[in-house]
């Protein structure tokens, strides 16, 4: 069979996001590939530059529908920097509460969608299942399930009741058997290793080169983690521990996912048990003085960054969002060279990626008119 | 037993084409229903594979640029009618009246035109998914096809008759060919799912990676035409292995009255495709999709040595035990 060129997407059953792929393959090999982002720009950056520091958090959660406490905490904890807030201990709690919930129910979504990718379908009707309690609990403490609106200046806007933290805890020995019984699976379950090892390998060197992130680069062997080497929220005070493997293929990552589960069911346990007593919030000031700075998180997918610039005003000068797929990005495509065409969704799906946060701009060439 | 009546009464009604296709939507709702059980959901209702399949009837047919249309239309057409005529050699109550020295051979190649047609479908498509998956459809049938007609031809040298009707009256008067053929009843469920293009072995239709394979370009009643022949496979698949290594739809005695007989066997016949659809789902159900490349290697180094193992087991047990 000659060469031919596979287009995937931006339509494609496999991914659930816009983004096209131009394989170039030799009968099931690939042989090279071109990537096309940017389907989806949504301008948020700059409607971020139009609205006080209030009422620009609910539009930041929206970057993503599934790591939107990320993208509002890693907001308000730069600016929270910028002004010289003390969070107080009890709203640091709960914002780490609400954010390890958060990853939990994006690694069981991940565990579900690599799942079906691959065709087993069953373990992905059951993560599925599973990560319903996680959401549950999510609703009860904050009113929803996918943006949690938890977060203000100076604070969280809701506080835990008793009866909260109580129900939290009765939920979790079930979800930890669970996640128990999807470890055990991840190392022995001979569908998923005959289609995860050895598919999409990463070398530490790679990893590095590329600049990957999260659990994509921990699945290669590099040890970071920004909630330990640089911890926010209540990190520091948490007993944790930073889940790295040395496969460096997709059940290296599959393998690191399981076991952020498992830590974060841990974290969220410990910090359920020794919620801090105190007020929820103190006022913040309406301006934000003149400053820079890059606030970084451990968002689910890996490191995020938003790039806050400040004059003085009530208003943002500048923000500007990496998200953690951006830069995982241009490891699939070293990734996915030589690999066969039945594993590109799986391939792709490792990153976890989450395109349409990427989305964020476009450059022209004005000498060509060449978008890129 | 030779009556013209009777003989179209049996093509036409029970248990041929009227029967079968109603059996046949009832595997599909059980496959699926039992498929949800296990994967904690619901599951459709009762008559959701028929209502799928009126809706699909009634729907648009689109022809993709520059696709024969003619073809495409028949493709489907010669599909169904190649598995609904196989049935007809499979015994349902007791026996089938049109049995003869070779319909065994006869119903294995009515039974593999379906993937023939995939791939001309596929290859016809116009379509980079569809190509794709069309030669993966012919690349799968090459590996699992041998092992697969290993596995259902060893019965018949047991029973020294290429006769299906044959191979289960054996069966009535010693034992279940299973008892003797572990291997290639495995063997068999095997190629019979890799046949059916069902989880693991859904290769060439595998949604995530290539859309639906072959399977792009179909609309309306070709859809639905197509989706019935993969249904209809199944049962016709589950009653060939229920025939050749379950006894078939035989008591091992003889009963008094003999329309008893036929009841007893249509029974017989409803409990052992049910057991066969049972252990069919559960592999579905349990696994995930394989590579074509890891399919390769598997089928030819482990199934097809089991497949002629069997075999081999087979001629000794033939030589050291003469057959009645």
């Amino acid at each position: 069979m000659p060469e031919v060129v596979v287009s995937i997407g931006p339509q494609h059953p496999a991914l659930k996001e816009p983004v096209n792929f131009k394989i170039v393959a030799d009968g099931e090999k690939i042989v090279r590939l071109e990537l096309d982002l940017s389907y989806n720009h949504r301008g948020i950056e700059k409607a971020a530059e139009q609205r006080n520091f209030i009422r620009v958090l609910p539009l930041l959660e929206r970057v993503c529908g599934i790591c939107s406490h990320s993208h509002a905490t890693v907001f308000s904890k730069g600016i929270e920097e910028i002004m010289g807030l003390e969070i107080p201990p009890r709203a640091q709690y709960i914002r780490t509460i609400i954010a390890e919930l958060e990853r939990m129910h994006s690694h069981l979504l991940w565990l579900g969608v690599a799942a079906h990718v691959i065709g087993f379908n069953t373990l992905f009707m059951w993560t599925w299942r599973d990560r319903e309690a996680v959401q549950d609990t999510l609703e009860e403490m904050s009113g929803n399930r996918v943006h949690y609106g938890m977060n203000e200046i100076g604070g969280v806007r809701r506080d835990l009741t008793p009866a909260q933290v109580e129900a939290a805890l009765e939920r979790l020995p079930a979800l930890e058997e669970r996640i128990k019984k999807y470890v055990e699976m991840v190392n022995s379950e001979e569908t998923m290793l005959i289609r995860f090892r050895d598919v999409g390998k990463m070398s530490r060197e790679e990893a590095l080169k590329y600049g990957a992130v999260g659990p994509t680069a921990r699945a290669s062997g590099v040890d970071y983690d920004v909630r330990r080497d640089d911890p926010y929220l209540a990190y520091a005070e948490v007993p944790w521990n930073v889940i790295t493997d040395t496969h460096g293929d997709v059940y290296g990552r599959t393998r690191v996912r399981v076991g952020e589960l498992w830590e974060s069911t841990q974290i969220v346990r410990y910090c359920l048990e020794n919620l801090p007593a105190g007020p929820i919030r103190v006022d913040a000031p309406k301006n934000a003085p003149k400053g820079e700075i890059l606030s970084r998180y451990e968002a689910p997918r890996g490191e995020l960054a938003h790039f806050i610039r400040t004059n003085g005003t009530d208003k943002v000068e500048r923000v500007d969002i990496r998200t953690p797929t951006l830069a995982n990005w241009t490891s699939v495509a070293v990734c996915l060279v030589n690999q066969n065409i039945a594993d590109i969704p799986v391939i792709v799906a490792a990153i976890d990626p989450c395109l349409s946060c990427t989305s964020r701009m476009t450059v022209v060439n004005r000498v060509d008119k060449e978008g890129r | 037993m030779t009556d013209p009546v009777f003989i179209l009464l049996y093509i036409f009604i029970f248990p041929g084409f009227f029967f079968l296709i109603s059996y046949a939507l009832f595997f599909a709702y059980l496959d699926r229903k039992i498929a949800a059980r296990m994967q904690q959901r619901v599951g459709p209702p009762i008559y959701q594979p028929l209502a799928d399949l009126i809706k699909m009837l009634g729907k648009e047919v689109i022809n993709p640029n520059g696709v024969d249309w003619r073809v495409f239309d028949a493709i489907p057409l010669i599909a169904l009618a190649a598995v609904m005529t196989a049935f007809l050699y499979v015994p349902v109550l007791g026996y089938s009246p049109l049995a003869f020295q070779g319909d065994l051979v006869v119903v294995l190649y009515l039974m593999a035109l379906p993937t023939i047609a995939l791939f001309v479908l596929g290859w016809l498509s116009r379509n980079i998914f569809s190509a794709i998956g069309g030669i993966r459809a012919v690349t799968q049938l090459f590996i699992y096809e041998v092992p697969f007609f290993l596995a259902l031809l060893t019965p018949a040298i047991m029973a020294g008759s290429w006769s299906i009707t044959e191979i289960v009256v054996w069966q009535q008067h010693n034992l279940w060919i299973i008892f003797f053929q572990p291997i290639g009843f495995i063997v068999a469920l095997i190629g019979l799912q890799a046949k059916l293009e069902r989880t693991p072995f859904d290769i060439p239709e595998a949604e995530t990676e290539i859309v639906a394979g072959p399977w792009t370009e179909l609309t309306g009643r070709r859809l639905a035409l197509m989706d019935l022949a993969t249904d209809v496979s199944l049962v016709v698949g589950s009653a060939l292995v229920a025939a050749l290594f379950l006894g078939g739809p035989m008591l091992p005695w003889v009963l008094a009255p003999f329309w008893l007989n036929g009841i007893a066997g249509f029974v017989l016949f409803l409990v052992k495709t049910l057991a066969v659809l049972l252990l069919l789902s559960s592999i579905k159900v349990a696994t995930g999709r394989i590579r074509i490349d890891q399919l390769n290697d598997i089928g030819w180094k482990y199934i097809a040595s089991a497949a002629v193992v069997q075999v081999g087991i087979v001629l000794v047990i033939n030589y050291l035990w003469v057959v009645p």
